[in-house]
């Protein structure tokens, strides 16, 4: 099932990604071809087959509930783009 | 040095022939030499290297030296090391100093190796051929008009061009063995969660695994014994006791059951590489390797079904990169909104950007089932067909990679083919086994073949075994690219 212009627009907008028409037009066409191949997957039947989310089926590992992290927020927000006070600064959201 | 082994190189270290700050400096030099030529490299730093190679120097006084002590590694660009610029092949993380390191990259500064730089790959290891790094695309050594295959496609070059004597690298389709086989060394992948995820950045966190790309297999064992170990950082790490994984390098191969998937010497298949292969599986048999023939049904499904199991597990990884913590922001944005939307269409290449939106397709409302579920269903299939097939032999042999390094620019217009290229590796990272590939020969234009080597569960000292085994009757490992000035 071929994806349509809209559809594009609507999963770069989910995936937050800005994409302009004329890429979008491109991309449209590459998925498509790509969206065939994966296509080969619908012709098998895997009625009653367990999915497999994970290379090893492991269990996850419980820890106790004690703080293990110590403090570093001056070294990781280091990298930042925009921070004041200890606190990453984005545009504002409330008016 | 250039072509010594690691065991030579620590010998050389321990008798005081030469020290690892000589070492680090011979290596470095030549990557200086070549690096505008083959951008195996995107960031290298003499002075921190030379900083590690001196402390190494010190231990190896005070006779505190392990195995890999004084010896320089490179690492591929997706391992954080803490001070070192660590951008993933990404615009988005062109400004990113990591403030801490990679599990792997701890445990090599403990072994007392140096950090001889980072490694070019494909941006956030998307990518076959090394050509979608926002940093240029790395040059085969052995023809630079050709791809080194990707995506850790600057760490095998580099191991081929001499300009490193070993590195990391990691594989979440093929994206260690597809490029050792294009690159002509040797690569391995390990059991999904022997190698510790953290602080490797995530693409597909049930399919990246890292591993260890070197000349030969007895270099890959000294390397995954130390990259090889339980992290209780990495929920998926596993709990196991330490292995010495040369334990069984030198075990005759006499009886050893070796299975040749009917479904590998299909129409995809490059005549030059089968050929090559052939002759390996002669070799192997002449070794007293016993030829069985094997099918893995599902196989032909396994592109299809990691085409969406990957995008959509990158599409979630990669929401992280938001311009808020870490890594580029947009200069200008209307809103936050208008930011996201801006950063990431900056920050990310045309590759990254189409896997986020088909990942995001297949897991959007009203196609999950159809796509994700059926993938998943399907990656059940493919792994049962090898839990089968190990019931009739030891390992499976095959190509790596369907034909030898093609040329750049050949397959970057079109994903698909693209894709395509690791229709032999991504069934052992959909089923989490060890898998390997070694230099077996050439094909046309005298581009090296790799023999690939999937084992069991937790085989890999078996895999190393009959990888060294071979290499000790052959010679194609220790071949190294011509034109290249010493």
């Amino acid at each position: 099932m071929p994806l349509s212009l809209q559809e594009v627009q609507r999963v770069a907008e989910l995936a937050r990604i800005g994409v302009s028409d004329a890429e979008a037009q491109t991309v449209l066409a590459q998925l498509n071809d790509i969206f065939e191949l994966i296509a080969r997957m619908q012709k098998v039947d895997t009625e009653g087959v367990e999915p497999m989310s994970h290379g090893q089926e492991l269990k996850l590992r419980l820890r106790e509930d004690i703080v293990t992290e110590r403090d570093q927020r001056e070294r990781f927000e280091s990298v930042a783009s925009n921070v004041e006070q200890g606190l990453y600064l984005v545009p504002k959201v409330i008016e | 040095m250039l072509n010594a082994s690691l065991n030579e190189l620590s010998a050389a270290l321990a008798q005081k022939k030469i020290s690892s700050a000589e070492l680090t400096k011979l290596f470095l030099d030549r990557t200086a030499r070549l690096n505008a030529a083959l951008n195996a490299f995107i960031t290298v730093e003499t002075g921190k290297s030379l900083a590690q190679a001196h402390a190494a120097d010190e231990r190896i006084a005070k006779g505190d030296a392990k195995p890999l002590t004084g010896i320089p590694v490179a690492h591929k660009d997706i391992f954080v090391a803490k001070g070192w610029r660590t951008t993933c092949g990404s615009k988005m993380l062109s400004n990113f100093v990591s403030p801490y390191d990679a599990h792997v990259v701890e445990r090599f500064n403990a072994a007392g190796a140096v950090i001889l730089g980072k490694t070019n790959m494909d941006e956030f290891a998307m990518g076959s051929s090394s050509e979608t790094s926002f940093y240029g695309p790395v040059k085969n050594p052995w023809n630079q008009e050709r791809v080194p295959g990707g995506s850790s496609g600057g760490s095998t070059a580099a191991v081929a061009a001499r300009m490193a004597p070993a590195a990391t690298g990691t594989d979440t389709g093929g994206s260690i063995r597809q490029p050792a086989s294009l690159s002509g060394v040797s690569g391995l992948k390990p059991t999904y969660g022997l190698v510790s995820r953290y602080g490797m950045i995530a693409f597909a966190s049930s399919l990246d695994q890292g591993g260890p790309i070197a000349k030969s297999a007895e270099d890959l064992a000294l390397l995954l014994n130390v990259m090889a170990g339980f992290d209780a950082r990495d929920s998926t790490s596993v709990e196991r006791a330490a292995e010495d994984y040369r334990r069984e390098l030198d075990r005759p191969l006499a009886g050893l059951r070796v299975a040749v998937p009917r479904e590998h010497f299909g129409g995809g298949l490059a005549a030059d590489v089968g050929k090559a292969i052939e002759a390996a599986l002669a070799q192997l048999e002449k070794l007293g390797a016993k030829r069985v023939s094997i099918s893995l049904p599902n196989s032909g499904l396994s592109v299809p079904a990691y085409y969406v199991i990957a995008p959509a597990e990158a599409s979630s990884n990669l929401s992280r990169f938001d311009g808020v913590r870490y890594g580029h922001r947009a200069k200008e944005y209307r809103d936050l909104a208008d930011m996201y939307f801006r950063t990431r269409a900056e920050g990310f290449g045309a590759e990254v950007r189409r896997r986020i939106l088909i990942g995001t397709y297949v897991l959007s409302h009203g196609y999950y089932d159809a796509y994700y579920l059926k993938a998943q269903k399907i990656r059940r299939l493919i792994a049962d067909d090898f839990v089968a097939a190990f019931k009739q032999c030891d390992v499976i042999v095959g190509p790596t990679a369907p034909t030898v390094a093609f040329e750049i620019g050949a397959k970057a217009a079109d994903p698909v083919q693209m894709y395509l290229n690791d229709i032999y590796t991504i069934p052992a990272n959909l089923a989490g086994l060890p898998a390997m590939s070694i230099p077996c020969g050439f094909g046309k234009d005298d581009l090296p073949v790799g023999l690939h080597i999937v084992g069991n569960y937790f085989s890999e000292a078996r895999m190393l075994n009959l990888a060294h085994q071979y290499q000790k009757a052959t010679d194609w490992h220790q071949r190294e690219p011509g034109g290249i000035q010493r």
